[in-house]
């Protein structure tokens, strides 16, 4: 019987880089304990001799041919930005002061 | 001529009938009179598709040589990005942008003469099965607007069944295209994985993910599923092998000596009886027409929704990483001194809803460290049981059948504050996604105690998409025999006159 905790879920809010208040967190701890419940049943049948499956079409290392082609101009790809200057996305402050 | 298949449409432009602009035109006159009522569309391009239907046109009278869907209207399920189109998926946190390029199937449908009418109604990121979890409000469905129209796909399909548009895509990570087929009367296929490209879909699980065909017919089905085919090497998953004969099959559908498997699994309690009893008539029919049914059993496929409910919400914490309002979207708290993960927490607590969060946190606790082997590890193994459980299956039958959902659509607001009875929504659509095979859902009747659509299941091996065609286009024959008239003719009128 898997149980969350407001801090566990907080913990994972903060994972996932979304803000929550404490009344969201307290609904999200008791629904995640019901789900979480519901498709713990995978570990019934997750025996170690069966190989995990990741992607259902076996391949790997797809490439193409390394020669420049088209792509978005500067102006495309600035053209949703939610802020910009000088030809750049603008951010906000991504270091600390210290 | 609203009413009307695609290909009848199409037959009606080539002889000269009716133009592109004028059934257009239409389209979007009957869009009018029904959408405040059902909300498929969340944008409605007039200006490009009287454009578009104008070229074809043009070139139709200049006796160019134009595709089979030249000149036919479609709705685009808003998680496909169009150049220069608003493009939400249905979530806040894309309010208003604009993508700055075509996802490779719209590039498809632009060079095949498709009228792109405009971008329907999901939920939220593709992640739900009612279209309920759309930032935008609910779609509804046409049978009646008091219920669900199914989802994530819930705008496309309506759109369909309001005669808004003959044509539509959707796409399907657990069902998105096949259950609100099956809940609208109107036929849905989730081709083989990797067999539409995924450039340019919004992407939810990019292992599960896949673009498909909605229609009202089989053959409309096929002659779009055509159209948007085919290896893209934009896309890394995309399969580099000739596309399957679907439009052939849809043309010549046959199940003489064709070995059809019931799963024994996906049927029985749970199952609404107006649900079974509609999917034991279709069997009959099939089995009248020549088909051997025989009964397979596929014991992992109760582990499926489970391990579906893990591996998604991972793949989307993953996933939905990117809106993190930097480059394009919401950004939100954007102040003086404010630091970018702050203006990214708050961003994302204000431009996601409940579900995809939901999911993002189970994701996120799916995989983190400590508990990666008890859920996402095992959810992976038995996506591996689920896989041979098909293969075992498709040794002893040609497709395998189900119901498409174990009821008729319900009522909207019934089932969302419990996401688990929502999720069951989707227990007979999931194996397919798993495995990455073929699967598609058509109407086969009314169940009796409501009056509602009831969608049958075909599913076919990978890469054997054209088997769901062939079965499918019988099984339709047969009904239509049976009915006399297609089953969207008993659908009851919208906002007037038909």
């Amino acid at each position: 019987m898997t149980t969350l905790s407001r801090s566990d879920v907080a913990n994972l809010a903060r994972l996932a880089r979304i803000e929550m208040t404490d009344s969201e967190l307290d609904h999200l701890a008791t629904e995640m304990d019901v789900i979480l419940n519901a498709v713990a049943r995978v570990q019934e049948v997750a025996t170690p001799d069966i190989k995990p499956t990741s992607h259902p079409v076996p391949i790997s290392n797809v490439t193409r041919p390394d020669v420049v082609v088209p792509s978005l101009t500067p102006e495309q790809a600035l053209s949703g930005a939610p802020a910009k200057e000088d030809g750049r996305f603008r951010v906000p402050q991504i270091l600390g002061e210290e | 001529m609203i009413t009307r298949a695609a290909h009848e449409m199409s037959a009606a432009m080539a002889a000269g009938e009716i133009t592109s602009e004028k059934l257009t035109q239409d389209h979007f006159d009957r869009i009018a009179e029904v959408d405040a009522d059902v909300h498929a569309f969340l944008y409605l391009d007039h200006e490009g598709a009287l454009a578009q239907a104008r070229a074809v046109d043009k070139a139709r009278a200049s006796g160019e040589k134009v595709g089979p869907l030249a000149g036919v209207p479609l709705a685009l399920k808003d998680v496909m990005v169009q150049k220069g189109i608003p493009t939400t998926a249905g979530s806040k946190i894309l309010e208003g942008w604009r993508p700055p390029y075509d996802a490779t199937l719209v590039t498809k449908l632009k060079d095949s003469g498709v009228v792109i009418l405009g971008k329907t109604n999901m939920d939220e990121f593709a992640m739900g099965s009612s279209t309920e979890n759309s930032a935008y409000g609910p779609t509804h469905n046409p049978w009646d607007l008091s219920r669900i129209p199914g989802g994530s796909g819930g705008g496309s399909s309506a759109s369909l069944a309001a005669f808004e548009a003959p044509l539509a895509i959707g796409t399907d990570t657990g069902g998105s295209i096949r259950q609100p087929a099956a809940v609208t009367g109107t036929v849905g296929v989730k081709p083989t994985y990797g067999g539409v490209s995924r450039y340019g879909l919004i992407a939810f699980s990019s292992s599960l993910d896949q673009a498909g065909p909605c229609a009202r017919t089989v053959l409309d089905a096929a002659l779009l599923h055509e159209v948007i085919a085919g290896h893209d090497p934009k896309d890394a998953t995309s399969i580099n092998a000739p596309v399957p004969q679907v439009v052939h099959a849809a043309r010549n559908g046959n199940v003489k000596g064709v070995k059809i498997g019931v799963v024994k699994e996906l049927n029985g309690d749970g199952y609404q009886a107006g649900v079974r009893s509609r999917f034991e008539e279709s069997l009959e029919l099939l089995a009248k027409a020549g088909a051997e049914i025989v009964e397979v059993s596929c014991p992992n496929f109760e582990y499926a929704l489970a391990s579906y409910y893990l591996i998604a919400p991972s793949e989307c914490s993953s996933n939905l990483a990117r809106f993190d309002a930097m480059r394009y979207g919401m950004r939100v708290g954007d102040e003086d001194g404010v630091s970018a993960e702050l203006v990214m927490n708050l961003t994302r607590e204000v431009g996601f809803g409940r579900e995809v969060k939901r999911r993002i946190i189970l994701g996120t606790y799916a995989l983190s460290s400590g508990y990666y082997d008890a859920y996402y590890g095992s959810a992976q193994k038995v996506r591996t049981l689920i896989t041979q459980d098909f293969a075992k299956a498709f040794s002893s039958a040609d497709v395998l059948v189900s119901p498409t959902c174990p009821t008729t659509a319900f009522k909207i607001g019934d089932k969302v504050d419990d996401p688990l009875a929502m999720y069951l929504n989707d227990i007979a659509t999931i194996p397919v996604n798993m495995a990455g095979i073929g699967g598609m859902s058509l109407p086969c009747g009314l169940a009796p105690e409501d009056g509602l659509p009831v969608g049958f299941q075909i599913m076919a091996p990978a890469m054997q998409d054209q088997r769901l065609y062939s079965v499918g286009a019988a099984l339709e024959a047969e009904l239509l025999t049976k009915w006399g008239a297609p089953l969207l003719s008993q659908i009851p009128a919208l906002g007037g006159a038909k």
